[in-house]
């Protein structure tokens, strides 16, 4: 009997189809891995499984007997449990907290702390998931917090576990560790669901692929017969091109950063002593772990934040002017990490966001917005950067991420700018979108520019870096010439377990 | 039933969410007033007649809107900021004040210099006595709301005891009332036998003027920047701050400007009566207009007909002027719950 039952499911939002008849099974002791770009019809069928959907046709079975459509409770009832990208975890509570959150019936005075406490412990050595107790969420490392999540589905008796793009926030050895675990508890007769479009992750991990496209399943296949490239053009629909890396004879520093040093403010990484130089004509990918100094660093570099120890030359020259506009008219190429919040203001049309970084840099500050030439220099980008759009007057927030990523390139990269300064700059984007900005960052090295580019996708680092430099606890290591370091080591690195000064000359 | 976001909402429902929240306001106003025992379509005849039915009744109820468009277009200047002025009552009796000060005889000058100056007193009491919550806030990131809230009562306090005191008009036969504006200073009116004043002029042109800002300036930009999304208007190296006070100091000289506005041309002299709550009232009135500054002044003249044509209606039947607050505030209710409706669509069933 199969553990999990989907049958027929369609799901259509006014005229875009979600899910298009889509049949799939998950058997006992099994992981599947469900492959797909952005608005394939993943988050839309996990969704109809947890009961914030109801399918317009079709139904799901848990163990042989249908599951109430509609009905949150129901799903957590039938032992699915689903571990989130973003956490729903309560920062200010213990682990053990929040595991019971929610699981207790409000009208009881007192909490079953104790009987809680030792489910959780059982749990913990049952599947090597090792964690204490009593620690505050907020205290916890990324990957802990996963683990939590992990252990919550579990307290709740889940014997199906679904995992929404776990490793995205993992250093290549959390991930190896995650994936121990999740070997183990198939072995304990668990069914995981594994969503995520990192193809060698899902080579290693699953038993079986299932790949939807356009919210059809496009194809099945069993894990020994797969490989990164056949699913990479099954997921997509056509051979994928990633620009190709071309090594040129790097120019002068465009970018020097000295010791330089920014305390943190609440909640934030700070960074301390941080020496790199960027030149012309390379890209240096800066890898490392969310929350570890990029955002303070790209703050600095985006002039949003001033450095309270150490000096930065930008063209050779001392920056003392940490001030967005000031860093735009010198030629800097700002790409921000959140590009909905940050990069664009989604209230506003298409013309006045393309318009804002320069509003008031001097060849621009007038009084008056010059809203004529602003709207025809906008017509002019949205064609050549191919923005799919309903014109300059439409809404921005109307845009999908790839198209408002397009707009935040357009913006920046139209003024041939000497260095560019790109936070994690495909994260989230489909195939298409990705190809598309990384070959953007290219040509505009090929130009001349000098890139730092922040990631968290080693792949995305090695593929198009001429030099990585890895950052951990707010200090920087390296730079390495890419074809002298390898994955391993960087995410070594990355975890803080490797010093590379004494291995590698920078 | 289950709520759904709107990707995108069309410009007519938009448009007409404030009509439809007036209906609304109507229909539940009629139910108060059958329990009060009058037949509503009587009632209501008679605050139409109260309000537009004469010449005197429309220049009443434009008089009334004048301050309404001031506080209302401070109101919403603000809040287009998400800065969240609620003391636009508190500023426009310091430009009350201001305008008092300047204009009961310390100076006499011809009216053409003699008026605009009071106006320009009054905002700048305005602008001045805000800048006490801005400056709390951009430097110490104490609550705007609190603070200009409770602004108002110290304010109004002032100008009770100068009232009471060294500002008491001895030939005002002892009522708490200041001295009068001297002749040069009058806001002539606009329409013979009338309250109807220059002031109405004065609050139109601050209307298409703060309209024009929001709209054609850069600083209009960043104001709307701001309001939308603080995060992105940093990236794009806005100051927030000195957004938030330029807002301020434009929405406190508003309000200001609706102080000077009234004494120089309604009343004449400083009284506490001066303002029957228009700083509150000018919420409503920006909130109805959807924040629009032309929109402010479609909704200020209606708010102000409501409020004259429902004196009018309680001097010739048994239902009292009160209703005119409910039907607001319904009406104020209604525009809330509708411009999340603009946002969300409610989806019956599963």
């Amino acid at each position: 009997m199969k553990k999990l039952q989907f049958s027929k499911i369609c799901k259509s939002f006014g005229s875009v189809v979600a899910n298009d008849n889509i049949s799939l099974s998950l058997g006992e002791g099994e992981i599947l891995s469900l492959l797909g770009e952005n608005g394939a019809g993943k988050t839309t069928l996990m969704n109809i499984l947890f009961g914030h959907y109801v399918s317009d046709k079709g139904f799901i079975e848990v163990e042989g007997k249908k599951l109430t459509p509609g009905s949150t409770r129901a799903s957590l009832d039938a032992g699915i449990g689903m571990v989130h990208q973003h956490f729903t975890l309560a920062d200010n509570l213990t682990v053990l907290e929040n595991i019971i959150l929610g699981t207790e019936p409000l009208t009881r005075l007192w909490s079953q702390k104790k009987q809680a406490y030792k489910k959780l412990q059982e749990l913990s050595k049952r599947f090597g998931l090792i964690i204490d107790p009593d620690a505050k969420i907020a205290d916890l490392t990324v990957g802990e917090k996963q683990r939590v999540e992990i252990i919550k589905a579990l307290y709740r008796d889940a014997s199906i576990l679904i995992l929404d793009e776990p490793t995205a926030v993992l250093t290549p050895q959390e991930s190896e560790q995650l994936f121990r675990v999740l070997k183990e508890m198939v072995k304990a007769g668990l069914s995981i669901m594994f969503i995520s479009h990192k193809l060698h992750e899902i080579l290693e991990i699953s038993d079986r692929i299932v790949v939807l496209r356009h919210g059809k399943l496009v194809g099945e296949v069993t894990t020994k017969n797969a490989s990164k490239e056949s699913l990479a053009e099954m997921m997509v629909g056509r051979k994928v091109t990633r620009p190709a890396y071309e090594k040129l004879k790097k120019g002068k520093a465009v970018v020097e950063l000295e010791n330089v040093s920014l305390n943190a403010s609440e909640g934030s990484a700070s960074l301390s002593n941080v020496n790199l130089a960027i030149h012309e004509k390379e890209i240096i990918g800066l890898a490392g772990v969310a929350g570890n100094g990029q955002t303070a660093l790209a703050s600095i570099l985006q002039g949003l934040a001033s450095p309270s120890s150490g000096e930065l030359k930008l063209f050779g020259e001392v920056l003392r002017k940490f001030d967005p506009c000031y860093l735009t008219e010198s030629g800097v190429a700002r790409i921000p990490e959140d590009r909905t919040k940050e990069g664009v203001i989604g209230e506003m049309e298409l013309w006045e966001n393309f318009l804002g970084e320069e509003l008031r840099t001097k060849a621009k500050s007038r009084f008056f917005i010059d809203k004529k030439q602003a709207v025809s220099s906008a017509e002019k980008l949205i064609q050549e950067y191919d923005i799919r759009c309903e014109g300059p007057f439409a809404s921005t927030r109307l845009l999908s991420g790839g198209n408002i990523q397009k707009l935040i390139l357009a913006r920046s990269l139209s003024n041939n700018p000497r260095f560019i300064i790109a936070n994690k700059p495909a994260r989230g984007l489909d195939e298409g979108a990705i190809s598309f900005v990384q070959q953007q960052i290219v040509n505009a090295k090929t130009k001349g520019a000098g890139v730092l580019l922040i990631s968290e996708d080693l792949d995305e680092i090695f593929e198009l870096s001429d030099r990585i430099a890895v950052i951990f606890d707010g200090k920087i290591q390296g730079p390495f010439d890419s074809n002298k370091v390898s994955i391993n080591e960087v995410g070594l690195m990355m975890s803080g377990e490797m010093k590379a000064d004494s291995v590698y000359e920078n | 039933m289950r709520i759904n976001t709107r990707t995108n909402t069309p410009v007519w429902l938009i448009a007409l969410l404030p009509i439809l929240s007036i209906g609304v306001a109507f229909i539940i106003g009629a139910c108060f007033i059958l329990w009060a025992g009058e037949s509503p379509f009587k009632a209501y005849a008679a605050l139409i007649k109260g309000s537009l039915g004469s010449t005197f009744a429309i220049t009443e109820s434009l008089a009334r809107a004048t301050p309404l468009i001031f506080t209302g277009l401070a109101a919403a200047v603000a809040f287009r900021a998400k800065f969240w002025n609620i003391g636009a009552e508190g500023q426009l009796y310091c430009g009350a004040m201001a305008a008092t000060l300047v204009g009961t005889g310390v100076i006499d000058l011809p009216a053409p210099i003699m008026i605009p100056m009071l106006f320009i007193a009054g905002a700048v009491a305005g602008c001045l006595i805000l800048l006490v919550p801005v400056v709390l806030k951009t430097h110490m990131k104490v609550d705007e709301v609190v603070t200009t809230l409770l602004l108002n009562f110290v304010i109004l306090l002032f100008v009770n005891m100068l009232l009471e005191g060294p500002w008491k008009d001895p030939m005002a036969m002892g009522w708490p009332q200041a001295a009068r504006i001297i002749d040069n200073g009058v806001l002539p009116t606009i329409v013979a036998k009338s309250r109807l004043h220059l002031g109405i002029i004065v609050a139109l042109l601050m209307s298409v003027l703060m309209w024009a800002i929001l709209r054609f300036t850069v600083w209009g930009y960043e104001i709307r920047a701001v309001g939308h999304n603080q995060q992105a208007s940093t990236f794009y190296g806005i100051s927030i701050n000195k957004s938030v006070l330029m807002v301020a100091l434009c929405s406190g000289g508003l309000a200001g400007m609706a102080g000077g506005s009234e004494v120089a041309g309604l009343k004449g002299y400083l009284t506490l009566t001066l303002s029957p709550g228009f700083g509150y009232t000018g919420i409503a009135v920006a909130m109805l207009a959807q924040l629009h500054p032309i929109g402010v002044i479609i909704s200020a003249i209606f708010l102000a007909s409501i409020y004259v044509g429902a004196d009018a209606m309680s001097r010739t039947i048994d239902i009292p002027n009160y209703i005119a607050d409910i039907l607001v505030a319904i009406s104020l209710l209604s525009v809330l719950v509708g411009a999340m409706l603009t946002r969300y669509r409610i989806v019956w069933g599963k």
